[in-house]
């Protein structure tokens, strides 16, 4: 059986997953909200594997839970039920400190509204994550330059985000998800607030992350034409996980 | 009506923030009117002069006295209608912070001279009668719980000695600007008791206090005094009673003006706060100014708007001051009563804190309203969302 | 901390009119608070300054101040035959009776009246006084109308500059000297002849006798000694403990004054400083969300917040503390209640106040930072971000 071709492809094959490994273990996960005194369900008992590598998109309509779900994944909610088991690290059963910890080398975060620090450099922010581990501050530079030289914005490091396109923001954005070399890249809505251009941009550098270096996205999108650029898609309804395709 | 309602519900859109402006305007008004008091209060003795009476005292200083002989060649002259005499006391009452005013007087004519001094029939009767007796005001008697019939000892400093009297009455004041912390006694057990231990000392009064027929004689009478002992061994200068008065606060202006500058320090500083919550609510509503003017209002409408908001916070958090003003005044009187024996809170004082709660709102207003008034409508709707 | 720093920076600068008005309001309560210290200190300084450990001052029992003292001639006779007091050139005892009087003169400028020490001395009275100098002129002469007037007298009362004449006790007296007595309250004096002055304002008994111990460590003999003496009725105290005396009550007048004032003013200061701090949490919520889920420490948040209003209080300290230092160019005179004479005395700075000045600010800046630091702190990383 062939694989289809997505826009990613023109970066290279895409891993064979199969051969993978399981990076995150989602387990009968639930999660509900209270408003009031009613319980809201937002989430059913999901339950699903994400191989190393893996370009996954998770998609449905408004109030499906999608973003719920990618904040579980990434850590900065907690489930009312089940296991997410990332990286062989049950990240369920950490407390608020273990967790950040682990989210600072673990988890590079892409938001839709870029969420960069105003009173902080391009270099600044991206710089920021380092600043939660050991490296000198020489080594740090380097990471820096790195990631910034991935994203092609070495010659605007030293402008504030409000000098800067929302393109240009949001690689700096990817640049900071990706200067820790984090275990998997989660996305929400990368591509909600950018231009069509803009947006193909960012999509062809997501899709380099992952062709070129092996990097494990989770995107939530309801962009079709941003979920092409995936190799997994996976929907949700009412808080239930349909199949996945293709 | 509706036009309160509206600034009600949009200031206390943020109840915290707005409650705390509130807060502190009320704690600046309620310094103010505290200071502004006190202030008052320093001019007590001022206020409660009357122009029918003058002090004579000797030119040089007060520490000086005046030689008792002179009582007769004041009498005589024009315009004078009663002449008393008396020295400041100073005695010290078990322990110095127990201070109030105490002096020796010449009784009758110190009683005619001072009708404000409200004391009953027997009382003043039985007082003049005996020569160790003494009259308390009420605040003090109260506040030392001396009954009349009572034995009060005085540790004299410029007339050594322990001194016994006899409390024979107490005083109260006509109305509330009258003091009631004096306390006095016969000026003739005091020039007794110097015969018997310092000759030199007897025959001396501290000052005079006499009365005039008539208030505009007060220039002529001063001079005609002074002009009869000059070349004396003891100089006399005369003054109008408030002339008196004024030269004691007059030698601490300092610490006077220094209050005054600081009352308006506090209002200088909650007008910072105030106009820092109005600047920040002003920005974050610039793009509900901006639908404003889209829809027809506007520069007044918007000026307006921030104006009555600001006004409102500033006088709801001044009314809520200037109530508390009283209660709190009540207990400094009561905790602070020798040394500032008239302390109440005056009708200017509530004026002045009114007009300085309009002043804070209003300023505070001046620099967003110019802002928000200036924003020009795409740029204003940009910022929403 | 591991948010960089440069981030509560930048902040405050971002925000630049309310950094200002928020720190305005703790400057001027800074402000305020210095200036009585430096008050009192100055208070302090002038009253301890005048005096020297090794003089004692006797006046009479019960009396508060020279002034309302007297020592009898027979007393002060006595007083000096006393082992204790030194003994200086020519076999002389090195003691001073000296009479203490107040005159009421006009300030230069002005009509308005003020009580103004005047001092009779000897010879022995400048030589136990080192802080004194002759500054202008000459010493006076013996037997003549002739006065020193202290520096803050001369300049700020009418007739006692050098060359002119005050009139009292129906008599001309003509400054013929001044003396500089440094921060000490003999400023605010007037010296002439103890024996022409007593004559003059017809005093029989002197206000004081001052001596210089010959033995320093004796006083407490001498005191007990003294005090319990039959033919004497008098105090000793040392010289310095008599004018720190002096000041006791103006100095606790206008601690508690100013204290109390600064306590309401650093309140109206610091609600300034949480409005501020609980705006500036409400409108970065997204990035204190974004910090969070970055992987900075709910504690880090807390310092970040914290540290940004402890900068403003910093700011606002050192402000206040800069204009208040500029109040030692002036000198304040005003009546002393308990001597009940004029008084002169300028505002100190020192060390410990401008440490006492910036802790006090830091303190006003963590009262007003730390409750909205902690909402910042506490915020659940989905609301926060979700409100962005």
């Amino acid at each position: 059986m062939t694989e289809p071709t997505t826009p990613c492809d023109e970066h290279g094959p895409a891993s064979v997953l199969e051969n993978q490994p399981v990076i995150v273990e989602v387990r009968n996960v639930n999660k509900s909200y209270l408003r009031g005194s009613h319980i809201i369900p937002v989430l059913r008992d999901i339950r699903f594997d994400i191989r190393e590598g893996e370009f996954l998109a998770l998609m449905g309509p408004s109030g499906s839970g999608k973003s719920t779900l990618l904040n579980l994944i990434a850590g900065i909610d907690k489930v009312d039920s089940g296991s997410i088991v990332i990286g062989g690290v049950d990240i369920t059963a950490l407390d608020e400190t273990q967790l950040a910890h682990w989210r600072a080398t673990h988890v590079g975060f892409i938001f839709q509204f870029y969420n960069l620090i105003p009173v902080l450099t391009a270099f600044e922010n991206v710089e920021l994550p380092l600043q939660l581990t050991g490296l000198s501050r020489a080594e740090r530079r380097e990471h820096v330059e790195m990631a910034l030289r991935v994203v092609n914005l070495s010659h605007r490091m030293d402008h504030y985000p409000a000098q800067l396109s929302g393109g240009e923001q949001q690689r700096v954005a990817i640049a900071r998800a990706v200067v820790t070399d984090p275990t998997i890249l989660v996305a929400d809505e990368p591509t909600g607030d950018l231009d069509r251009a803009s947006a193909r941009e960012i999509m062809s550098l997501m899709c380099r992350l992952n062709r070129e270096s092996g990097k494990t996205i989770i995107m939530v999108t309801h962009d079709p034409k941003a979920a092409e650029a995936a190799q997994v898609i996976r929907h949700l309804d009412k808080g239930y996980l349909n199949h996945a395709h293709p | 009506m509706r036009i309160l309602k509206l600034f009600f519900r949009n200031a206390f859109r943020h109840k915290l923030r707005t409650g705390l402006t509130i807060l502190g305007i009320t704690i600046a008004i309620l310094a103010f009117g505290m200071l502004r008091t006190m202030v008052n209060a320093w001019y007590a003795g001022v206020e409660a002069s009357s122009a029918n009476r003058l002090v004579i005292r000797n030119a040089i200083s007060l520490v000086f006295p005046l030689p008792l002989a002179y009582k007769d060649k004041i009498r005589q002259v024009g315009g004078v209608t009663l002449v008393s005499w008396g020295n400041w006391f100073g005695g010290v009452y078990i322990e110095e912070k127990n201070f109030f005013p105490n002096f020796a007087v010449e009784p009758r004519s110190f009683l005619a001279l001072y009708p404000e001094y409200l004391i009953s029939d027997l009382q003043r009767s039985s007082f003049l009668s005996d020569r160790r007796g003494a009259v308390a005001g009420k605040k003090v008697a109260d506040k030392f719980g001396w009954k009349v019939g009572d034995t009060v000892t005085l540790k004299g400093t410029i007339f050594p000695g322990n001194w016994e009297f006899t409390i024979r009455g107490i005083y109260r004041g006509k109305d509330r600007s009258v003091d009631e912390t004096q306390f006095f006694f016969h000026w003739d057990y005091l020039d007794e008791t110097m015969k018997k231990t310092t000759p030199r000392r007897a025959g001396q009064a501290g000052y005079y206090i006499i009365g005039i027929s008539n208030p505009n004689l007060a220039g002529e009478v001063s001079a005609a005094i002074d002009a009869t002992f000059k070349n004396s061994l003891a100089e006399t200068l005369t003054e109008t009673e408030k002339a008196f008065q004024m030269s004691f606060v007059s030698m601490t202006e300092a610490i006077l003006i220094a209050i005054q500058l600081v009352s308006i320090v506090i209002i200088v500083i909650i007008m910072a706060v105030v106009a820092n919550t109005m600047a920040m609510t002003a920005r974050e509503r610039i793009g509900e100014y901006a639908v404003f003017k889209t829809l027809g209002f506007g520069g007044w409408f918007i000026a307006g708007l921030i104006f009555g908001e600001s006004l409102f916070i500033s006088l709801l958090g001044t009314a809520i001051g200037i109530g508390l003003t009283f209660p709190v005044a009540a207990a400094f009187a009561d905790y602070l009563g020798t040394y500032f024996p008239i302390f109440f809170v005056e009708r200017t004082t509530i004026f002045m804190d009114l007009a300085a709660g309009v002043l804070v709102g209003f300023v505070a207003a001046l620099f967003p309203t110019w802002r928000a008034v200036r924003i020009r409508i795409a740029d204003g709707l940009r910022r929403i969302g | 901390m591991k948010v960089p720093v440069s981030y509560s920076f930048r902040n405050l600068w971002t925000r630049r009119l309310t950094t200002i008005l928020t720190a305005a309001g703790m400057a001027l309560v800074v402000f305020v608070f210095a200036s009585i210290l430096m008050l009192a200190e100055g208070l302090q300084q002038t009253l301890v300054d005048t005096g020297s450990w090794d003089n004692v001052v006797l006046i009479r029992k019960g009396s508060q101040s020279e002034v309302q003292s007297g020592i009898e001639r027979l007393q002060a006779s006595v007083l000096e035959t006393q082992p204790e007091v030194a003994v200086g050139e020519g076999g002389r005892p090195v003691l001073a009776k000296e009479v203490v009087v107040l005159i009421s003169l006009a300030k230069r400028g002005t009509d308005k009246p003020s009580n103004v020490i005047i001092r009779g001395v000897n010879e022995q009275s400048l030589a136990m006084r080192p802080q004194v100098r002759l500054l202008e002129g000459r010493m006076p002469r013996r037997g003549s109308a002739e006065i020193l007037a202290g520096e803050s007298v001369a300049r700020r009362f009418a007739g006692a500059g050098i060359g002119e004449t005050l009139r009292f006790g129906t008599r001309d007296w003509t400054v013929v000297g001044i003396f500089d007595a440094g921060s000490t309250g003999f400023s605010s004096e007037i010296w002439g002849d103890a024996d022409q002055l007593m004559q003059t304002f017809r005093r029989q008994a002197f206000s004081s006798v001052i001596f210089k111990l010959s033995d320093p460590s004796a006083f407490d003999a001498f005191k007990a000694r003294v005090e319990s003496d039959p033919r004497l009725t008098v105090e000793a105290k040392r010289e310095t403990r008599f004018y720190a005396d002096q000041s006791e009550m103006m100095a606790k007048f206008l601690r508690i004054l100013g204290l109390s004032l600064t306590i309401i003013f650093s309140l109206g200061a610091v609600i300034g400083a949480m409005i501020t701090m609980y705006a500036a949490v409400a409108n970065r919520t997204a990035e204190i969300g974004t910090l969070r889920a970055l992987g900075f420490q709910r504690r880090s948040i807390l310092a970040a917040f914290l540290l940004e209003s402890l900068l403003l209080g910093l700011i606002g300290g050192a402000a206040g503390l800069f204009f208040a230092s500029f109040l030692q160019l002036l000198t304040i005179s005003t009546l002393n209640f308990q001597t009940f004479s004029e008084l002169a005395f300028s505002f100190s700075l020192t060390f410990g106040i401008v440490w006492q000045a910036l802790a006090f600010s830091l303190v006003m800046g963590f009262v007003g930072g730390v409750l909205p630091a902690l909402r910042a702190s506490r915020m659940q990383i989905v609301d926060a971000l979700r409100t962005g």
